[in-house]
C-alpha cells in the first residue's frame, strides 16, 4: 500500500508564549482550511509528536478539533519525535488499519527533552554543546576541518531562512557574524546552535485509495530507513561519523531504490553546524571528510539544495515539531509551492531528523 | 539514591557487572544487557585513556574510556598539553546533584 502526503500546515516558530493545545491547533487549521473535501469524519488517526509532559494529548487535540479518531496517541523520541511520528502514522497506513492520518507536532521552549538526565555517561557535561563540541573535536583533527567550515554552515542556513516565513530568525546572520558570535566552547560559537523556541507543525498523510480525494499532487514516502544506536552519547564509536544517520540511509536508499545522486533536495539535522558537515558525508552527498568543501559549495553559488529553509539553525528547532517541519518543507518543494525557496526540478527528497546525539536517526525519501 | 550516587559521593567509581556473564553495563541498570541476569557493583580501576577533549573556557572536558569500553565524559586538570590515545588517572569522583569526574594525565 503506498502512503502519501496530501497536506500541510505551520506555525511561525517563535518565543511567544502560546499554550501546546493552541500550538497545535494552529497548525492543524490551515490543513482543515486549505485541504479539499476534507472533513474531520475523514481522519482514521490523529498521532502528536512532543516531548511535552501533556498527557493524553493526541486525545484532548482530536476533541478540540472535532475529530473521533480510531487511534490516537502520543509519539515521543526527543529531537526525532517528528519523523518518528510520520512513520507510526505511514506504518498504520500501509497496514491497513487507517486511510487518512492527522500528524501534528508541537513543542514549547520550557518543555523537557533538551538534555537526556538519564545518561550518566556525560558526567557532567549533560548540555548538548558538549556532545557537539566533542563531534567538531573530532572531525577538525581527523580531517583538518576548520572554525571557518564550520561557520559556513550557519551562514547557508540563515541566508535560506529569510526566505523562510515561518522562521524563527528574521535576520540573516553574516558568515563574520557566525564568525564572531560568542564561543561556547573552543569549537563551537552560539550563531552554531539551533534555537530552542515554540512552534508547531501538522501534516495529513493518506492510502493511495483516499489521497486523491485531498490533492491532485500526493508526495509519496518512498523509503524509509530508521536506526536507534543507543541512548548514551559515549556509546558512538567513531566521533567523525553518526552510525545511525550512515544505517537509516543506506535503509532508506534501498527500500527507495534510490541512491544520493537521486536526490534533489534535502533537509538535514543541523542541531549544530557540525553535525550537517557530519551528515553530508554519512548521507552519501561529500566524500568522507569533504562536507566542509560541499557546503562552502553551497555558500558559493547559492544553492539551495541542503536545508533550503533554513535548518534548524536557520528556522530554529521546536523539538517535535522539527522532524515534521523538515517532512513539510520537502512536501513543499516536490509539490513545487517552495516559492522563493522552489529548487528547480525537485522529483526526490530526503529528510534526515535525528536524536540524542546521533544515537538514532530516521531518513525518509520522498518522491513526486 | 542509588548505589552508584552513593559510591560516587565516596570517590567511588562503580559500575554494574553482571553476576552471570561478568558483562560490564554501562550506564548502570539493575540488569544485565544480554542476558538479563541480575548485577553486582564493580569497584572500577582508576586508570582510563583519552579518547577526545575541548574546552570551555580554560575548562578541558574530555571522554575518557575505562575498562571494557565503558566511556564517561569528565574534566581534564592539566597545564600540559594533551594526546589522543594517553592514559588518564581517575582523580575524584563526586555526585552533588550531577555526576562529577576528574582526570589527570599520567606523566
Amino acid at each position: 500500500m503506498k502512503v502519501g502526503i496530501a497536506s500541510s500546515g505551520l506555525t511561525k516558530f517563535t518565543k511567544n508564549d502560546i499554550s501546546i493545545e493552541s500550538l497545535m491547533l494552529s497548525s492543524i487549521k490551515p490543513i482543515f482550511n486549505d485541504t479539499k473535501n476534507l472533513s474531520q469524519n475523514d481522519i482514521d488517526i490523529v498521532l502528536t509528536s512532543t516531548n511535552s509532559n501533556d498527557k493524553y494529548l493526541a486525545n484532548i487535540i482530536s476533541e478540540l478539533s472535532g475529530i473521533a479518531p480510531k487511534t490516537s496517541h502520543s509519539v515521543e523520541s526527543l529531537c526525532n519525535s517528528g519523523a518518528n511520528s510520520i512513520v507510526s502514522a505511514y506504518s498504520y497506513i500501509a497496514a491497513g488499519l487507517a486511510d487518512v492520518a492527522l500528524v501534528v507536532g508541537a513543542e514549547k521552549i520550557d518543555n523537557p527533552g533538551l538534555v537526556l538526565e538519564w545518561d550518566k555517561s556525560r558526567g557532567q557535561y549533560k548540555h548538548p554543546i558538549y556532545w557537539s563540541s566533542m563531534f567538531a573535536s573530532a572531525h577538525m583533527r581527523q580531517y583538518g576541518t576548520t572554525l571557518e567550515d564550520i561557520a559556513y554552515v550557519g551562514a547557508v542556513n540563515h541566508r535560506n531562512a529569510m526566505d523562510n516565513p515561518y522562521a524563527y530568525f528574521e535576520r540573516k546572520f553574516s558568515l563574520e557574524d557566525i564568525m564572531k558570535s560568542k564561543p561556547l566552547t573552543d569549537n563551537l560559537r552560539v550563531l552554531d546552535c539551533s534555537m530552542s523556541c515554540n512552534g508547531s507543525a501538522a501534516i495529513l498523510l493518506a492510502s493511495e485509495k483516499k489521497i486523491r480525494n485531498f490533492t491532485d499532487r500526493p508526495i509519496w514516502i518512498s523509503g524509509i530507513g530508521q536506526k536507534s544506536t543507543s541512548a548514551s552519547f559515549t556509546k558512538n564509536e567513531n566521533l567523525t561519523r553518526m552510525e545511525s544517520t550512515l544505517y537509516s540511509a543506506a535503509q532508506a536508499y534501498e527500500n527507495s531504490s534510490k541512491t544520493s545522486s537521486d536526490i534533489d533536495v534535502a533537509e538535514l539535522h543541523d542541531a549544530f553546524s557540525i553535525c550537517e558537515i557530519i551528515e553530508l558525508e554519512d548521507l552519501g552527498f561529500a566524500r568522507r571528510g569533504k562536507g566542509s568543501v560541499y557546503v562552502r559549495d553551497l555558500y558559493n553559488t547559492y544553492d539551495r539544495k541542503i536545508n533550503p529553509r533554513g535548518g534548524l539553525i536557520g528556522s530554529g528547532h521546536p523539538l517535535g515539531a522539527t522532524g515534521i517541519a523538515q517532512t513539510i518543507e520537502i512536501f513543499q518543494q516536490l509539490q513545487g509551492t517552495a516559492g522563493k525557496r522552489q529548487v528547480d526540478n525537485a522529483n526526490t527528497g530526503l529528510v534526515h531528523n535525528m536524536s540524542a546525539a546521533g544515537t538514532s536517526s530516521t531518513v525518509l525519501i520522498l518522491q513526486s | 539514591m542509588s548505589k552508584f550516587k552513593e559510591e560516587l559521593k565516596k570517590n567511588n567509581f562503580v559500575c554494574s557487572e553482571c553476576l552471570k556473564c561478568k558483562k560490564l553495563v554501562w550506564p548502570s541498570s539493575d540488569f544485565c544487557n544480554s542476558c538479563f541476569s541480575p548485577v553486582t557493583w564493580k569497584n572500577m580501576a582508576r586508570t582510563a585513556k583519552l579518547i577526545e577533549f575541548a574546552k570551555r573556557n580554560d575548562e578541558i572536558f574530555c571522554i575518557a574510556e575505562f575498562e571494557d569500553n565503558v566511556r564517561i565524559m569528565g574534566r581534564v586538570q592539566t597545564t600540559s598539553n594533551l594526546k589522543i590515545g594517553q592514559s588518564l588517572t581517575l582523580v575524584f569522583c563526586d555526585y552533588d546533584g550531577k555526576e562529577k569526574f576528574v582526570f589527570e594525565p599520567v606523566i
